[in-house]
């Protein structure tokens, strides 16, 4: 069955998902599949034997060029220039004012050449502002252009994802390390394989061209039978990012916050050389006592924190949870939520479950108690 | 995606088995499938009073928040015992075990209570929703 809206961008994996029977969204103007069955049952999927993910919707942007490093480090509040070719980096691109346009991850490919990729939502504001900051520090040297459509991503994450993949590429897996990416041949097929994810598990990110991804699909799908793989949707690849304390553009990330507000100044890099765009507001940032504090929150009840409920100290509101969901692994629900310092502080001294029920979220009219814990909710065995 | 011929049903999606005075109510297979997960369950108490099409209740899944509205007038007799430790039986079961509450109707016993669906009407609607 066909999806009666033309105006939603496919992927080149829209029709295996619908073969599939899957549950289809708008995701930022893409169909994208929600889940397959069960989110629940793919959750675990990825948490015990491994899931498959099209994430063919984000944006990817090369910037290539003899500045393409410098107008990198203008650009972005981290350092390119520093990666070694082989090598990729979580990052971010902010504003003047010191805002968050998009979180991001950079490869280097080559001396010369950059992949940045963006969340969906944000891919053409940071096309435009890659572009403006190329054009005005570097302009000679630095070349930025949408590769999106160039591109299909296919995503392989769970402990058994390197089982999986392994006999499949001539890539030696044991060499992958961690965020670094490497051309090779999965399946017959030319790839740019990384070892990156979202999920908090160890996994493959899989850039192919768009006419490989669906014979890419099926042959992992194949592969992975025997080892438990399953397709994964959004509702998914959401609570698995939760569980593992990682932000959401829009959520725990936006305009009006900083790098430094979501706990993640160590994205900043303002000891680089040279000007970067935010780099005075940021400075006074990192200098400043932070007013609210990202912290984890986890239900005793099975009511489930939902972005923007009021959380609440001795029942006056001191926040705002930004995510909040069922957490399949821990049982409970869990969220994330902005907090006043001195409350985040106070709360963590008083320790869960201890006392009365000081910290609580109001879930429709009902305070629901729940305890302050350390992010991230879940780290996978090591 | 199944609709029982014996059980009457309402827009809101919920169905209703009506056996003398009392009414059993739960949520349709087409509710739970659109819903996903349920994760929990917040029905009207034992002892309350139910008006037909307010809002009595909330379904909770992993992505979002329904209300159950109530079918009949009348008064809550029981809840679900299993659904609090096992709300997925919404999911698994719905026309069985996932069964919500239990309402003593206060029309005239032995009449069809108004504004119910057969289920010829509700598997129309549902055709002409998608």
């Amino acid at each position: 069955m066909t999806d009666s809206r033309p105006q939603l961008r496919r992927t080149p994996l829209t029709s295996v998902h619908e073969r599939l029977g899957a549950t289809l969204t708008d995701f930022a103007g893409w169909l994208m599949p929600l889940r397959y069955g069960s989110e629940t049952a793919e959750h675990n999927a990825v948490r015990t034997a491994a899931g498959l993910f099209d994430l063919s919707h984000m944006g990817e942007i090369m910037v290539t060029g003899p500045d393409a490093a410098a107008a990198l480090d203008y650009a972005l509040v981290g350092q390119p220039s520093a990666l070694a070719p082989g090598r990729a980096r979580y990052t971010m691109i902010c504003a003047p004012d010191g805002g968050i346009l998009d979180d991001l991850i950079v490869y280097r490919l080559a001396g010369e050449e950059f992949l940045v990729v963006a969340n969906a939502a944000n891919t053409d504001t940071v096309l435009n502002a890659l572009t403006d900051r190329a054009g005005t520090h570097t302009p000679a040297g630095a070349k930025v252009a949408d590769r999106t459509a160039d591109y299909a991503l296919i995503a392989l994450q769970g402990p058994n994802a390197a089982r999986i993949l392994g006999p499949m590429t001539d890539a030696g897996l044991a060499t992958v390390k961690y965020y670094a990416s490497y051309p090779a041949a999965v399946a017959g097929h030319q790839i740019l394989l990384a070892r990156t994810g979202y999920t908090g598990e160890d996994g493959f990110e899989l850039f192919t061209a768009p006419q490989d991804a669906e014979p890419l699909w099926d042959a992992l799908t194949a592969a992975g039978a025997a080892s438990g793989l399953a397709p994964a949707g959004l509702a998914a690849r959401d609570t698995l990012r939760l569980e593992a304390g990682m932000p959401l553009y829009g959520n725990e990330l936006g305009p009006n916050l900083t790098p430094f507000d979501a706990g993640l100044g160590r994205v900043v890099k303002l000891d680089k050389p040279g000007d970067f765009v935010g780099r005075a507001a940021l400075a006074d940032r990192a200098q400043a006592k932070p007013e609210r504090e990202l912290v984890g929150l986890v239900g005793r009840s099975r009511r489930v924190p939902r972005h923007g409920y009021d959380v609440l100290w001795d029942r006056t509101a001191c926040g705002k949870v930004t995510s909040g969901a069922p957490s399949p692994t821990l049982g409970r629900p869990i969220a994330m939520a902005y907090v006043a310092s001195d409350v985040a502080s106070e709360a963590r001294e008083a320790g869960p479950g201890s006392g009365p029920d000081r910290l609580a979220v109001d879930v429709r009219g009902n305070a629901e108690p729940a305890d302050l814990v350390p992010l991230p909710f879940y780290r996978r065995p090591a | 995606m199944t609709v029982p011929d014996e059980l009457h049903y309402t827009g809101e999606h919920e169905w209703i088995a009506i056996a003398g005075s009392t009414a059993t109510v739960g949520i349709t297979d087409h509710a739970q499938q659109a819903l996903g997960d349920v994760v929990y369950v917040s029905a009207p108490a034992p002892g309350s009073k139910v008006t037909a099409g307010e809002p009595c209740g909330e379904v909770e899944s992993t992505k979002s928040v329904s209300d159950i509205f109530s079918p009949v007038d009348g008064e809550v007799a029981e809840v679900n015992p299993e659904i609090e430790e096992n709300p997925g039986l919404v999911n698994s079961d719905p026309y069985g075990a996932g069964w919500l509450f239990k309402v003593t109707l206060s029309g005239a016993a032995g009449e069809l209570p108004p504004g119910l669906m057969s289920a010829a009407e509700y598997e129309e609607l549902i055709a002409t929703q998608n």
